[in-house]
């Protein structure tokens, strides 16, 4: 008969008309804004700074080396080096960046920066609600609004981060050894210089 | 009390109009009853967008539009205002006079059909004793505004979506009128008043709204599937074929042109349903004889709804036909059922009331339409596809 296809279409879709109101489950759509997916650890939007401690002046990673501004492929990092030093965290007096700019509307996303990076100080970041009213400021991310703790870091991207944490504490131990080394062989040698002073009279004795 | 409910609007116009001087009567009861008719079908448009898409969105599992007002019930103010300040793009090589004046057209007639539609008891703008013809005559102009939109744009698309629009709408209109003339036979009479005064009549509690009647059934079904590709909705919406020729006819059109056309289509959609219902639904009047207190023009808008929700539901469920299926659909099947269905009328006006007049009436429809679409079944051949210049 004509129209029996027809008919069992409509039931159809009046069983999922009435079933969406009915069971929630059903309702598959995320409303954004308010609700969100659970955030996916390989994700990866732009980059930020990592800086450690709470001030992200002081604990920022960063020392201008840009290394990652020359190798960023579409050139959307800018960064100016320091005049003067701080103390970065292993209290190694270093550069830091008086301004570091990214252009975002300009990023790839390429994770190049993140690569080449020897102090794992920039890495990238999930955010991607990032749309601004304003083409130039509100894509322009200064170094201000780079920075993010490493305590942010660890949730994003938990696995990578352990990674990074351990690759850090390890150099940090070994960099302590080799100051404590260096340390107890200028220790030693202050200690043999000062046996061997009380003799230096000796040596200079006349033979 | 029931009474003055049910007449209320005409009494409220009664009364303004009766500070005016006798001169201005005609005049200005006219202009009053065309700006209510455009105010509250505008109204019921910016409605049906909403519960459109609101109900599309649950047939498909979703939430539909809710985020401007409650339920997203502003929506379609959003959408306006959207629309209204949109950049108005016409094509350099367009014909500005006739592409300007298409979307126009398109909306001045679809509103003139409004003009002979029982909204409710002694609520029509102009009882014409050929209403039905009159009806038919200005919804044949919405065709010419289509070819004007689609001629005047100058583009490919424009031009082909206005091919299939015209093919499609001038094809449908013939069983459209056709199920139309069997009420008209069985009335005997073109005014739709007399039609809608003729069907607020009940045995017992039962109304005789002519589609409670072999061929009244069968001449709705077919006055609903013409008015569907009439008004270009789903599954007849070839004339809009984004694969193959983006919006159709209104492709070059922006902004608040564009609007213009939506809301001629779903006027004219509104319209070819109101007069659905005055010819077969029984226009005004109660479903049944206990209800005839509920006033009349609520029994209207009520149906208007109801079909309106049909639109929507077939709208969700429906694949788009192709081309040869709908023009086969019109021609070789809803033609022939649409002849065949003045002669089961005129058969029930000639046989004696019964059960036995129910029978041959029945089996006049139901017979002829199951042969008929076996038959076009049969006759459908699968084979490969030749190219004769493609190769």
């Amino acid at each position: 008969m004509v129209g029996d296809g027809i008919l069992k279409g409509m039931a159809e879709t009046a069983r999922n008309f009435f079933g969406s109101y009915v069971s929630k489950d059903r309702l598959v759509t995320l409303q954004y804004p308010e609700q969100r997916d659970p955030p996916i650890e390989s994700a990866r939007s732009f980059p930020f700074l990592v800086f450690d401690g709470a001030d992200w002046q002081q604990g920022m990673r960063c020392v201008a080396c840009q290394i990652c501004e020359k190798e960023c492929p579409p050139k959307c990092i800018f960064i100016e080096k320091s005049k003067d030093k701080k103390p970065d965290a292993y209290g190694k007096p270093q550069f830091f960046p008086a301004t570091f700019n990214i252009d975002i509307s300009v990023c790839m996303s390429c994770q190049i920066c993140v690569e080449v990076c020897p102090f794992d100080a920039i890495k990238m970041d999930v955010v991607t609600d990032l749309s601004s009213a304003d083409r130039f400021g509100g894509l322009l991310l200064d170094r201000q609004r780079l920075a993010k703790s490493d305590e942010y870091y660890n949730s994003i991207h938990p696995t990578e981060a352990a990674a990074v944490d351990a690759r850090r504490a390890a150099e940090q131990a070994r960099q302590a050894a080799k100051a404590k080394a260096a340390a107890e062989a200028k220790s030693d040698a202050e200690a043999k210089l000062a046996e061997a002073t009380p003799a230096q009279p000796a040596i200079g004795e006349p033979q | 009390m029931t009474q003055t409910l049910d007449q209320i609007f005409v009494l409220a116009a009664h009364r303004l109009m009766s500070y005016l001087p006798a001169a201005f009567h005609p005049l200005c009861s006219a202009i009053l009853s065309v700006a209510a008719i455009i105010i509250v079908f505008a109204t019921l448009f910016a409605l049906t967008t909403w519960l459109e898409r609101k109900g599309l969105g649950r047939i498909q599992n979703r939430y539909g539009p809710n985020r401007v007002g409650p339920c997203g019930i502003l929506q379609p103010i959003a959408d306006g205002v959207k629309s209204l300040t949109k950049e108005d793009i016409v094509p350099i090589t367009a014909d500005h006079a006739v592409h300007f004046l298409a979307p126009v057209l398109l909306v001045a007639a679809s509103f003139l059909g409004y003009a002979v539609l029982p909204i409710g008891r002694n609520m029509v703008l102009v009882n014409l004793n050929a209403g039905v013809l009159y009806f038919f005559a200005v919804g044949s102009m919405m065709e010419l505004a289509v070819f004007m939109a689609g001629w005047s744009s100058r583009s490919k698309y424009s031009l082909l979506g206005a091919m299939r629009a015209i093919a499609q709408m001038i094809s449908y209109e013939v069983p459209l009128v056709l199920a139309s003339i069997v009420v008209i036979m069985q009335a005997g009479s073109l005014s739709t008043v007399s039609i809608v005064d003729l069907q607020a009549a009940y045995t017992g509690i039962w109304p005789h709204w002519f589609v409670f009647t072999p061929w009244g059934f069968a001449g709705f079904v077919l006055f609903m599937v013409a008015a569907t590709a009439e008004s270009n909705r789903s599954p007849f919406d070839l004339p809009e074929g984004e694969s193959e020729i983006i919006a159709g006819y209104y492709t070059e059109y922006s902004g608040f042109k564009f609007a213009l056309f939506f809301l001629g289509e779903y006027i004219g959609m509104f319209a070819t349903s109101g007069m659905a219902i005055t010819l077969f639904l029984g226009g005004w009047s109660a479903p049944f004889s206990f209800l005839t207190w509920v006033p009349s023009y609520v029994w209207f808008f009520a149906k208007l709804l109801a079909i309106i929700s049909v639109f929507i539901w077939i709208r969700g469920t429906l694949p788009r036909l192709r081309m040869d299926q709908l023009m086969n659909l019109a021609w070789e099947f809803m033609l022939p059922m649409a002849l065949l269905n003045l002669f089961t009328a005129g058969l029930w006006h000639f046989m004696a009331a019964g059960s036995l007049r129910w029978l041959v009436c029945s089996t006049m429809v139901v017979v002829p339409c199951i042969l008929l679409s076996r038959g076009l079944k049969h006759k459908k051949k699968f084979q490969v596809r030749t190219y004769h210049y493609s190769q």
